[in-house]
C-alpha cells in the first residue's frame, strides 16, 4: 500500500515539475520569436546570452542570487496566500512598507550595536508588511471586501505614503532616494560576495538569499505539517466546510494575509539591506518586485519549495537579459522578452491539467 | 413495429473512462406512460440527453414513427415534438405564467406582442387537461406545484406529443404528487406519450404502463408494470435483493440529549422569522424526524442548532450543556455530530484527500497532533480503519481526492466521521439525498444502529417514505413553526401531507 501511495504522489509531483519545465520551454520559444522579429541577425546570439548570461561568470551567478532574493519573498507571499484561497495582489504595498521600515531603522537606530541593528530592521520590516497585509485580511473577514480591491488600494497608499515619509525622514535629495543605511544594518555577506566575483569585481550576493530560503522552508512546514496549515488550507479550499468543522474562518483569513504580508515586507528589507548601495527611489511607481511575485508563485504552482527555484529562474533571466544589451537591443525589448517568457511560464497550471488528463486517459485505456 | 412513436435502438454513448449508455433500447408507444427506472449514474439522464440532441451517440439510432431521425440539437427535438420538464425548472421568475409559457414562441403582430390569442389558446389547453393556473401570477409567487404545471403547459403549448418528465415528484407534496399523476394519466388518455424518469417505485406502480430498467449504463429489461411487484423492480434496478422495509427494534427512549426552547431565527432579507418559536426535545435512543416541504425553515433550524448561523432568541442544551451561543467547535465537543444537508458545501473539503476529510472534525485532538504538528501516521492509520469499517470505496485509498469519489462514498465518509465521534446527538439532514437504493439501505441501517447505542438522532428529511419508516416521532414544520407532533405508526401519507402543506395543524408537544 505504502509503495503505491508513493507512486501516486510521484505521478502528481512529476507532472508539476514537468508542466513548469514545459511552460518555461514554451515561454523561451515565444521570446525567441520576438527577438527574431525585432532584429533577426542578432537574435541567435542574444538569445544565447539570455540563456547563458546568468552562468557566464561567477559575478553574474552572485547577481542571480541577489536578484532572486526579493522576488523569492514576494513569490512566497503570493503563493502562500493562494494556497489559503486568497489572491494577494498587494505584495507591492507590503514590500514597500517593509522596505521603508527597514531603511528607517537602518538609518535612525544606529545606537543598536553590531548585527542587532540588522535584526531590528528585519523585524521592523516583518511587522510593517504584516500590518499592511492585515488590513485587506480584516476587511475580508469582517466585511467581506474582496481582497483584490483592498490590496490594490493598499499598494497605492503604501507607495505614496512611503514617498512622503522618505522625504520627511530619510531623504537623500541628491539621488532623490532614501539615505544609505548604516553598514551594520546590512545583511552579513558571509563571504558570498567574495565567492561570487569576477576578478576584483564582487557581486551583490549576501546572506539574504539564505534567509529567504529558510523562510520558504518554514512556510512549507507550516502549510504541510502543522494543524494551523491544515486549517488555513481547508479554509482556502472550502470555507463553508472549514466553518462546519469548527475552524474560525475569520481568524484564518486574517492570519493568512498577515503572514503573506510579513513575507513580502521581509522581501523589501532584504532588497534594501543587501549592501549594494541601493536606496528606495522616490517615484510614483509601484515596486515591481511585488508584482513579479505573482509569476514566481504561478510558475511554482504555489509550492513554497518550488518558489525558490522559480525565483532563481526568473532572476537568472533578468541577469541574462542585462547582458543582452551588448547586442544593441534596446532595454525595452529585453523587458518585453523577459515578460513574454514569464507570461508563458505562468501557463504551468494549464499544462499540469493537460498532463494529468493525458496520464489519466492513458490509465483508463 | 409502427405503433412506437419513438424507438431508440442500441444507443451507445461513451465518455472518457466510462460507458454511460451501452446498447440501450427504449420503445415508447403512442399514448402510454413509460417509466425509465434506474439508480443515480445508471445512464437515464445521458439517454434522455441523447434523445434531446444534447449528446451524439457513438452507435445506435433513433426512430420516430418507424423512420430514422437525426437529432443534433434541442431545436431538432422540439421540431419532432419532444418536450421535457427538467428537474430544476427553466422558468423566468419575474415573468408571469403566461409570459413564461409563450417565451420563445411569441405571437407577434406588426412587431408588437399580441397576447390575446396566446392567452385564449393557453386557457383552452389548461381547461382541456385540467391544469388550472392563474396566467397572470408571477412565477416567484406561486408554489412549486404550480410552477411544474407551467412547465407542462409550456410543452403542450408547443404541441409536443412526446413529454419527458425528469424526476418530477422530488419537489412536490403528496397531494401535489397525486395531482400530477392524474394530469399524467389525462395527458396519456389524450394521446400524448410520456417518458417518466424516476427511481421511486411507488410512483411507477401508480401511474406507469411499462417500465424500462437501466443499471450501470446497461439495458436490463423492459417489463409491464401491472404484473410486476415492487420487489422485482428494485431487484432489476439494483441487481440484488434489497429490503425495502427498515428493520427497527423497539426501544424506550432515555434521558433528554437535546432541549430546544423558543428558538427563533430571523431571515435578514425578509425580516420574517424563518424559524418561529420552535420548542422540542430529542432523547437518547430515539429518532426524531423534522418533516416538511423544502424551504419551510428546516435549514435555518439546523444551521442555528449547529452554530453555522446565530439564533435570534431561544436556547438549546445538549446533555445539559448550554450551547445557545457556543462556537461550532464547542458544540462538537459537547457531543453534537452533524451530517450536513449539502455534502459538497459543508460536509467535505473536496480537494482534500480522503484521510484529511476523515479527521476534519478531530485533527486537533492530541491523538492526531503534537505541539501543533499533525501526526500523519496516526491520521492515515485511523483513516484506514474507518475505510475498512464503513466499506468506503475509493480509487487511491487514503490519498483519494474526495472530489473524485462517488456521491454514495462521499456520504459514507461523512457518516463514518460523524458516527465515529461517538456523539450524544446526531443531526442528520437529508442523509440519503441523491443516493441509490443500496446506499440508502446502508445509511438507514447505520442510523438505526446509532439509535441502538443510545444516540439521540435528529433527522431532517423531505422524503416521506424515509420519515415514516425510520423515525420514532415526527415533527412537522410549516413556515418555520412546528405544526404537529405525530406518531409514524398512526399517521398516513395523506395526513402528513396536509400538515406539511399547512392545511391542518395540531399543537406540538
Amino acid at each position: 500500500m505504502n509503495s503505491r501511495l508513493k507512486q501516486i504522489l510521484s505521478v502528481s509531483n512529476s507532472a508539476s515539475v514537468l508542466s513548469s519545465l514545459m511552460a518555461i520551454v514554451v515561454g523561451l520559444a515565444a521570446g525567441f520569436l520576438v527577438l527574431l522579429v525585432s532584429n533577426p541577425s542578432q537574435a541567435l546570439g542574444a538569445f544565447g546570452t539570455i540563456l547563458s548570461g546568468g552562468l557566464s561568470d561567477r559575478k553574474n551567478m552572485g547577481q542571480v542570487l541577489y536578484t532572486a532574493t526579493p522576488i523569492l519573498m514576494t513569490g512566497l507571499s503570493v503563493g502562500f496566500a493562494s494556497r489559503t484561497g486568497l489572491f494577494n495582489i498587494g505584495a507591492s504595498g507590503q514590500f514597500i512598507a517593509g522596505a521603508y521600515c527597514a531603511v528607517l531603522v537602518g538609518v535612525k537606530c544606529t545606537f543598536l550595536p553590531g548585527p542587532l541593528l540588522c535584526l531590528a530592521a528585519l523585524i521592523a520590516a516583518f511587522i510593517a508588511g504584516a500590518i499592511w497585509g492585515s488590513v485587506p485580511g480584516i476587511l475580508k473577514a469582517y466585511r467581506n471586501v474582496n481582497e483584490v480591491i483592498s490590496c490594490i488600494m493598499m499598494n497605492y497608499i503604501g507607495t505614496y505614503l512611503v514617498n512622503f515619509l522618505i522625504v520627511r525622514t530619510v531623504f537623500d535629495s541628491l539621488k532623490n532616494q532614501s539615505t544609505r543605511v548604516a553598514d551594520n544594518a546590512n545583511m552579513p555577506k558571509l563571504g558570498l560576495d567574495l565567492l561570487f566575483r569576477e576578478g576584483n569585481n564582487v557581486s551583490s550576493a549576501n546572506s539574504g538569499i539564505l534567509l529567504a530560503i529558510i523562510m520558504a522552508v518554514a512556510i512549507y512546514i507550516i502549510l504541510e505539517k502543522t494543524q494551523f496549515g491544515f486549517e488555513l488550507k481547508a479554509c482556502g479550499f472550502n470555507k463553508d466546510a472549514a466553518r462546519y468543522a469548527g475552524v474560525s474562518e475569520k481568524r484564518s483569513v486574517i492570519l493568512s494575509m498577515v503572514i503573506a504580508g510579513a513575507m513580502a515586507g521581509l522581501g523589501g528589507a532584504l532588497l534594501y539591506l543587501a549592501g549594494s548601495g541601493k536606496g528606495i527611489d522616490v517615484l510614483d511607481v509601484l515596486p515591481v518586485e511585488g508584482f513579479n511575485g505573482i509569476p514566481v508563485a504561478l510558475l511554482a504552482l504555489n509550492n513554497p519549495i518550488g518558489v525558490i527555484f522559480a525565483a532563481l529562474f526568473i532572476a537568472y533571466l533578468n541577469v541574462g537579459g542585462f547582458s543582452m544589451q551588448l547586442f544593441n537591443f534596446p532595454p525595452q525589448v529585453i523587458e518585453i522578452i523577459i515578460s513574454i517568457i514569464i507570461y508563458f511560464s505562468a501557463f504551468a497550471l494549464v499544462l499540469k491539467g493537460v498532463i494529468m488528463s493525458i496520464h489519466g486517459r492513458g490509465a483508463v485505456k | 413495429m409502427d405503433d412506437y412513436i419513438i424507438e431508440m435502438r442500441g444507443i451507445t454513448k461513451k465518455f472518457p473512462g466510462i460507458i454511460a449508455n451501452d446498447e440501450i433500447n427504449l420503445q415508447l408507444k403512442r399514448g402510454e406512460i413509460h417509466a425509465l427506472l434506474g439508480e443515480n449514474g445508471a445512464g437515464k439522464s445521458t439517454l434522455m440527453s441523447v434523445l434531446f440532441g444534447l449528446y451524439q451517440p457513438e452507435a445506435g439510432e433513433i426512430l420516430k414513427n418507424g423512420k430514422t431521425v437525426r437529432i443534433s440539437g434541442p431545436n431538432d427535438a422540439t421540431r419532432l415534438g419532444i418536450g421535457m420538464v427538467h428537474q430544476h425548472f427553466k422558468l423566468v421568475h419575474n415573468f408571469t405564467v403566461l409570459e413564461n409559457i409563450i417565451l420563445g414562441v411569441e405571437t407577434v403582430k406588426n412587431g408588437l406582442l399580441s397576447m390575446a390569442g396566446a392567452r385564449n389558446q393557453v386557457m383552452d389547453i389548461s381547461r382541456k387537461y385540467g391544469l388550472d393556473i392563474n396566467p397572470d401570477a408571477y412565477i416567484q409567487d406561486i408554489t412549486v406545484g404550480m410552477q411544474q404545471k407551467t412547465e407542462i403547459l409550456k410543452m403542450l403549448y408547443r404541441e409536443n406529443e412526446i413529454l419527458i418528465f425528469d424526476e418530477p415528484t422530488a419537489v412536490l407534496t403528496p397531494q401535489e404528487i397525486d395531482d400530477l399523476m392524474k394530469i399524467m394519466r389525462g395527458l396519456a388518455a389524450e394521446g400524448k406519450s410520456i417518458l417518466f424518469i424516476t427511481h421511486k417505485l411507488n410512483e411507477i406502480k401508480a401511474v406507469a404502463d411499462r417500465c424500462t430498467v437501466l443499471r450501470k449504463g446497461k439495458y436490463i429489461g423492459m417489463v409491464d408494470v401491472a404484473p410486476t411487484t415492487k420487489e422485482e423492480l428494485s431487484e432489476m434496478m439494483v441487481g440484488r435483493k434489497v429490503s425495502l422495509n427498515v428493520d427497527k427494534p423497539e426501544r424506550e427512549p432515555g434521558k433528554t440529549v437535546l432541549d430546544v426552547k423558543g428558538l427563533i431565527v430571523k431571515n435578514k432579507a425578509t425580516g420574517k422569522n424563518s424559524v418561529d418559536d420552535v420548542t422540542f426535545q430529542v432523547r437518547e435512543g430515539e429518532i426524531v424526524c423534522v418533516a416538511g416541504i423544502d424551504g419551510n425553515g428546516q435549514s435555518d433550524l439546523i444551521y442555528a442548532l449547529t452554530g453555522l448561523i446565530r439564533l435570534d432568541a431561544g436556547s438549546a442544551l445538549i446533555g445539559g450543556t448550554d450551547i445557545t451561543n457556543a462556537s461550532v467547535r464547542k458544540r462538537g465537543l459537547a457531543g453534537m455530530a452533524h451530517i450536513p444537508e449539502d455534502r459538497h458545501k459543508h460536509g467535505l473539503v473536496l480537494d482534500y484527500p480522503l484521510a484529511y476529510n476523515l479527521v476534519l472534525q478531530r485533527y486537533f485532538e492530541p491523538k492526531f497532533q503534537h505541539g501543533g504538528f499533525l501526526r500523519y501516521n496516526e491520521i492515515y492509520s485511523y483513516s484506514k480503519t474507518l475505510i475498512d469499517r464503513f466499506d468506503i470505496r475509493s480509487g487511491q485509498g487514503v490519498n483519494t481526492i474526495a472530489r473524485s469519489m462517488s456521491g454514495g462514498n462521499q456520504q459514507k465518509v461523512i457518516i463514518a466521521r460523524e458516527i465515529d465521534r461517538a456523539p450524544k446527538l446526531l443531526i442528520a439532514v437529508q442523509p440519503t439525498r441523491g443516493l441509490d437504493v443500496g446506499a440508502i439501505e446502508y445509511i438507514h441501517s447505520q442510523l438505526i444502529a446509532e439509535r441502538g447505542k443510545g444516540t439521540g438522532i435528529l433527522l431532517v428529511s423531505l422524503e416521506l417514505d424515509e420519515v415514516l419508516s425510520v423515525s420514532d416521532r415526527i415533527l412537522v414544520i410549516y413556515e418555520g413553526q412546528l405544526v404537529a407532533e405525530l406518531n409514524p405508526n398512526e399517521v398516513s401519507y395523506q395526513e402528513i401531507g396536509l400538515y406539511m402543506s399547512g392545511s391542518k395543524r395540531r399543537a406540538a408537544g
